[in-house]
């Protein structure tokens, strides 16, 4: 054929992409259907990229808001003045979540208003977060209120004073602020900068956003190849009236072209509207304003650039994989047996990528080469899948009907399936290893308090207190406080010494409070023992002289006997120990007093009566200790809370995306189903079938997961110079949640099952 | 094809003089070959002579022209019988099938009724011949088949009046 | 109406939203009899098959099959009574593609619990009975037209149905393949004694039946009412 013959004119290219284009928005009522749910898919991916971008930018705006509220630097000592106000921290906790006080005096009347608060609480007025309100109108209001100090409410603090709609916060106005406690200001903000996360922690967060925005990524392929069988179908109408390949391509790519662009818009929206549940959503004491969610322009930029790129290079990389000709697809054939080496290609060289990193430094700098490592390592799922299931499924023979129907579709076509399920093998792989990775670092940041649960459950602290003893009575008679070791301290200096540092404890308590400080055996009212540990400051003996509030002397009858640990878990410490009676002519005024409470740690609310009724001591400095078994580095918890959180979001969102899948899977065959029913099939056989179908290849890819996962997270411990340990829990914990979410997508595509097997389908359309 | 009966079923429809009832029968009947006056007036006379028509009305004036017919009661009936018949299957059956539909609609009897009768007998036939084409050897299946075709054609000729009685109605009442 | 009518349907209604597609459809089909069911398209011929064999129920009348009432039926019970007591042909889309012809033929025996082996014999069987028994290892897109309506027509009396339901089995076949399809169909059928309820529009394929039934807008005319 001449080339005169075979030229089309200039600009037909274009012509053919503006088809394909009016294809995906023409096309009957099946065609509209299919680019509404590609759409929505690409939106749901989408609105995921720009939650994922708008993460660092929520982070600064919580940042900025808790920067200006926080205390300034000061240079020197400030002096009272018309500007000037005391403050003192009241901060506390209640029910594991982070309650944020402060009690305020003017000292005169331009005294700074902190932000989100339009004029200071006057004294006895208290102005409270919206999620403090909410909780003191709640059943919980008793047990809170007393925190307060007896204020009564009068305002709501404002957005901009606030870390975020969930956070307990109050401000309350107090007349007997003095500067003895508190601290003074004559504005707020410029206080330091935020806290660092570490290396090991960057490092988890690069990996956390590998892992959650991979499966988007492959998800928003999958989006992209809904209703793939029926373009392709149409694609060969049109080889048959004379488009040839390339025409075939351009087409494809300008119909994939417009549902992503139709998707980006749905994202769009879906994103604005999803951040309004940014109301509702918190952890640990994580929460955002809608407003914070502002994805940065250069990341939004990449988004809309690249989802219909990603698009375009999915619907030619499927129509590489068919030949579309005039009488239709060849793929119904048998297929061909996959190859396996360039399949490994991927995990192989994200292993090279990563190896390097590994071992030299616990604190890898190259970001991008860990990212690029575990994104290459994890997408190797997506391409070994497949040809597993193909290796798996091929020898599978008979078993009940809805198995048969089931092994059979999957032989024929594996890759539909293979491809719906990579998502969630990825998103369970990456959860695995990030897990192993926290589970195998976790020492790092999770030490055992040393706290003693055996010997109590809490510390309670009241410095400088005015009626120390009725304090320490009130403690012990708190609804549900079963024990209280309840001791008077203060510090004294060897007398006559000079060196500043020279201290020793001077503890008053019955015998019982003091054996938990030493141990007093044969203790009876009247003893004094000086507890030891290591070396003894000089002078500190039986009749030795220290410094009170005057010089007092030693008793010579004083026993020296080993200083015990407490129940803090601190190291034990030397003291001078006094029983009651010993301390009667003790010359101090200034006791702290300090109580070790036991109770039923299972009780959630005794613990907060305690709270409560430290906040109502004077002056309310008060510390309550709960004792924990364990420490957590608060930063690494939260990494932790939200990977779990993303884990589990970015498996719905897989899902979701699974059961569009397997839903058009049935719509495709609705007229079999119509007919097979009509026959007389049971649907519960139909029912299993589609179990089958599904969950056979989530089984080969759950297994699969398991193992790259597991690849990934030795990698990763090793990278950070952590002993390599395979969790089985994390293992287990991974693949149950992706058998969850398989099970969860059968059961809700069975109705639409049930729907599509009336007689309707039996209707020739 | 009954001359005698169609002239019946155009005079069950309103009495009428030799002349109109040839004028009649020439419009919708008659297609390229008119009646012979000779023709009409031997069949009227028949029909008179066997008492399925009579004489209605005799106009002043001379000739037959003056004469105007009308049916009897044996007339109708006779009428109702040949409409109720099946016609025997056989080429060029469309006129006579025809003729009778356009009487039936006229004379306001089911004309849906006869189609269904002709199929009923048309399909009869099929079935005969069909029987036979799978019992027979080639020969007769080839021999049966042309009868077939031919039946197939003339019932799906029925199929398609039969979809078409409501505008085949209108046409004829005008 | 006989006493030895194995389906009977008295006076069926069905509405589809506005559209009325049966409107006062009665019809009896006795033991072993093949009754043709013609009419226009859009006549309510499948409707009335549907509601004949329990896939739809009707909005009013009545439909029993061996004196059972089949619209007071649940619809397990009646997917049941299809599985064991009836057959069914379709136009097309009826065979599972990824299944070979053999397998959807030993299909319905598997939904009744056979074991493979035997249902596997007996699909071959049936195979061979109708002349294609050289497509078992096929599956449906491989075959063509003719075959895949001679495989579905096995798979429909396989389990020895009473009644075989054909709704349009030849509408996509070219009349040669069609008629075979058909004389294959009612050829068995007697062999077995089942009754066939055929619906089709094409009177050479009519023709094999003993009798005919007419549906005009949603009514049915049977022939011996009218004659
Ligand atoms: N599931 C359905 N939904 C809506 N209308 C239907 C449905 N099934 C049948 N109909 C309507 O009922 C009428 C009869 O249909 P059908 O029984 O399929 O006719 P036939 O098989 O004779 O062509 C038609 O007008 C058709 O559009
Ligand atoms: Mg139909």
């Amino acid at each position: 054929m001449s080339a005169a013959v075979s030229r089309r004119p200039a600009g037909a290219g274009l012509g053919d992409l503006l088809m394909g284009a009016r294809m995906a928005v023409t096309g009957g009522r099946a065609g509209w259907t299919r680019t509404l749910l590609t759409a929505l898919g690409v939106g749901v991916g989408v609105a995921m990229l720009l939650l994922a971008a708008a993460v660092p930018g929520a982070i600064d705006s919580r940042g900025e808001r808790t920067g200006a509220r926080s205390e300034p630097f000061v240079d020197g000592p400030l002096p009272a003045g018309p500007d000037t106000l005391l403050v003192l921290h009241a901060d506390g906790q209640f029910r594991q979540r982070t309650v944020r006080g402060w009690l305020v005096r003017p000292e005169g009347p331009d005294a700074p208003v902190p932000p989100g608060l339009t004029t200071l609480p006057g004294p006895g007025e208290a102005v409270v977060s919206p999620a403090l309100r909410a909780v003191l109108d709640s059943p919980d209001g008793p047990l809170l209120v007393a925190r307060l100090g007896g204020a009564r409410v009068v305002g709501v603090i404002g957005a901009d004073g606030l870390s975020g709609p969930d956070e307990l916060a109050w401000y309350a106005g107090r007349a007997d602020l003095t500067e003895e406690w508190a601290g003074r200001l004559d504005r707020f903000g410029g206080g330091g900068p935020g806290e660092d996360l570490g290396p090991t922690l960057n490092l988890l967060v690069v990996i956390v956003f590998v892992v959650l925005l991979l499966p988007v990524v492959v998800f928003l392929g999958a989006a992209v190849r809904f209703g793939g069988d029926q373009r392709d179908r149409r694609l060969a109408a049109i080889r048959l009236l004379g488009a040839d390949q390339g025409m075939v391509r351009r087409i494809a790519a300008g119909e994939a072209t417009a549902a992503a662009l139709l998707g980006l818009m749905v994202g769009g929206g879906l994103f604005l509207a999803g951040r309004q549940l940014a109301w509702f959503v918190s952890f640990a004491d994580y929460s955002f304003y809608p407003a914070d969610l502002r994805p940065a322009v250069p990341l939004v930029t990449l988004v809309v650039l690249a989802v219909p790129a990603l698009a375009i290079a999915v619907a030619l990389l499927a129509l590489r994989r068919v030949a579309v000709e005039p009488l239709g697809v060849t793929r119904r054939g048998r297929p061909a047996r996959r190859r396996l080496w360039w399949r490994l290609l991927l995990p192989v060289v994200g292993l090279g990528l990563l190896y390097p990193a590994t071992g030299s430094e616990p604190a890898p700098t190259a970001d991008w080469r860990i990212a690029a490592g575990a994104v290459l390592l994890l997408a190797g799922t997506v391409t070994v899948l497949p040809w597993l299931v193909d290796l798996v499924v091929r020898p599978l023979r008979g078993g009940p009907p809805g198995w048969q129907l089931a092994v059979r579709r999957l032989q024929l076509d594996s890759a539909t399936s293979a491809r719906l399920v990579s998502g969630v093998a990825v998103a369970v792989a990456g959860t695995i290893g990030l897990q192993m990775l926290i589970a195998g670092v976790q020492d790092e940041f999770r030490r055992p308090s040393g706290q003693d649960l055996t010997r109590a459950q809490a510390m309670v602290n009241l410095p400088g207190v005015a009626e120390p003893r009725a304090a320490l009575d009130r403690l012990a008679t708190v609804e549900g406080v079963t024990g209280s070791a309840a001791t008077l301290s203060t510090a004294a200096a060897p007398a006559g010494d000079t060196n500043p540092n020279a201290v020793v404890t001077v503890r008053i308590g019955d015998c019982a409070a003091l054996a938990e400080y030493a141990e007093v055996d044969g203790c009876a009212d009247g003893d004094v023992f000086l507890a030891r540990s290591g070396d003894l400051e000089a002078g500190v003996e039986p009749g030795g002289r220290i410094r009170l509030d005057e010089d007092w002397t030693i008793p010579t009858a004083t026993r020296i006997v080993p200083a015990r640990t407490d129940p803090t878990g601190g190291r034990a410490q030397s003291a001078l120990l006094l029983t009651p009676t010993a301390a009667a002519g003790l010359p101090a005024r200034h006791l702290n007093a300090t109580a070790l409470l036991t109770f039923d740690p299972a009780d959630r609310d005794t613990v907060e009566r305690v709270r409560a009724t430290v906040a109502a001591i004077d002056p309310p400095i008060g510390q309550v200790l709960e004792f924990r078994a364990v420490r957590e580095d608060p930063g690494f918890t939260k990494v932790r809370t939200g990977l779990t959180a993303g884990a589990v979001i970015t498996l719905l969102l897989l899902g979701i995306s699974l059961l569009v899948g397997v839903l058009e899977q049935l719509r495709d065959r609705r007229p079999l189903l119509a007919a097979l029913v009509a026959v007389g099939t049971p649907r519960r056989v139909l029912g299993w079938s589609v179990l089958a179908q599904t969950g056979v290849p989530v089984l080969v890819g759950l297994v699969l997961a398991a193992g790259v996962g597991t690849a990934t997270g030795a990698v990763l411990l090793v990278m950070v110079g952590a002993p390599v340990v395979l969790s089985w829990p994390v293992v287990g914990l991974g693949t149950s949640l992706g058998a969850a979410v398989v099970v969860l997508v059968t059961a809700a595509s069975l109705p639409v099952l049930w729907r599509l097997t009336r007689p309707d389908g039996l209707r020739v359309e | 094809m009954s001359i005698g009966h169609t002239f019946l079923g155009l005079l069950q429809a309103s009495p009428r003089h030799g002349y109109d009832l040839k004028r009649a029968y020439d419009e919708r009947f008659g297609q390229a070959r008119p009646l012979a006056y000779g023709q009409v007036y031997a069949t009227l006379s028949r029909l008179l002579r066997n008492g399925l028509v009579e004489v209605d009305s005799v106009e002043p004036g001379e000739g037959p022209e003056r004469k105007r017919y009308a049916i009897t009661e044996a007339g109708v009936t006779d009428v109702a019988r040949w409409l109720a018949q099946p016609e025997k299957p056989e080429p060029y059956l469309h006129s006579v099938l025809y003729t009778k539909v356009v009487l039936a609609l006229l004379t306001g009897r089911p004309a849906a009724d006869l189609l269904d009768v002709q199929r009923a007998e048309h399909l009869r036939l099929m079935r005969e011949l069909t029987r036979r084409k799978t019992d027979g050897d080639l020969a007769d299946q080839l021999v049966c088949d042309h009868a077939l075709f031919h039946l197939e054609a003339d019932l799906r000729w029925l199929e398609l009046t039969a979809s078409r009685l409501d505008q085949l109605a209108r046409e004829v009442g005008r | 109406m006989s006493a030895d009518a194995l389906l009977v349907a008295e006076d069926l209604h069905r509405r589809f939203g506005p559209t009325p597609a049966l409107a006062g459809a009665s019809l009896a089909v006795a033991a072993g009899e093949v009754v043709a069911v013609m009419g226009p398209s859009g006549s309510g011929k499948s409707t009335l098959l549907h509601c004949l064999a329990g896939i739809v129920p009707p909005d009013t009348g009545r439909v029993r099959y061996r004196g059972a009432d089949l619209t007071a039926m649940s619809d397990t019970e009646r997917s049941a009574l299809r599985r064991r007591e009836f057959g069914f042909v379709f136009q097309f889309g009826q065979l599972v593609p990824e299944l070979t012809c053999l397998e959807n033929v030993a299909l319905p025996l598997r939904l009744e619990r056979v074991a493979r082996r035997a249902a596997e014999r007996r699909a071959r069987e049936w195979l061979d009975r109708l002349e294609v028994a050289d497509v078992a290892g096929k599956r449906p897109g491989e075959v063509s037209g003719g075959q895949g309506q001679r495989v579905a027509v096995a798979r429909a009396l396989v389990t020895g149905p009473r009644v075989v339901f054909a709704d349009e089995p030849t509408g996509a076949l070219d009349s040669l393949n069609g008629e075979r399809v058909m004389r294959l169909l009612a050829g068995a059928a007697r062999e077995t004694g089942a009754a066939v309820l055929l619906v089709t529009h094409e009177t050479r394929v009519a023709a094999y039946s003993d009798r005919e039934v007419v549906v005009r807008d949603g009514r049915t005319r049977s022939l011996e009412q009218v004659a």
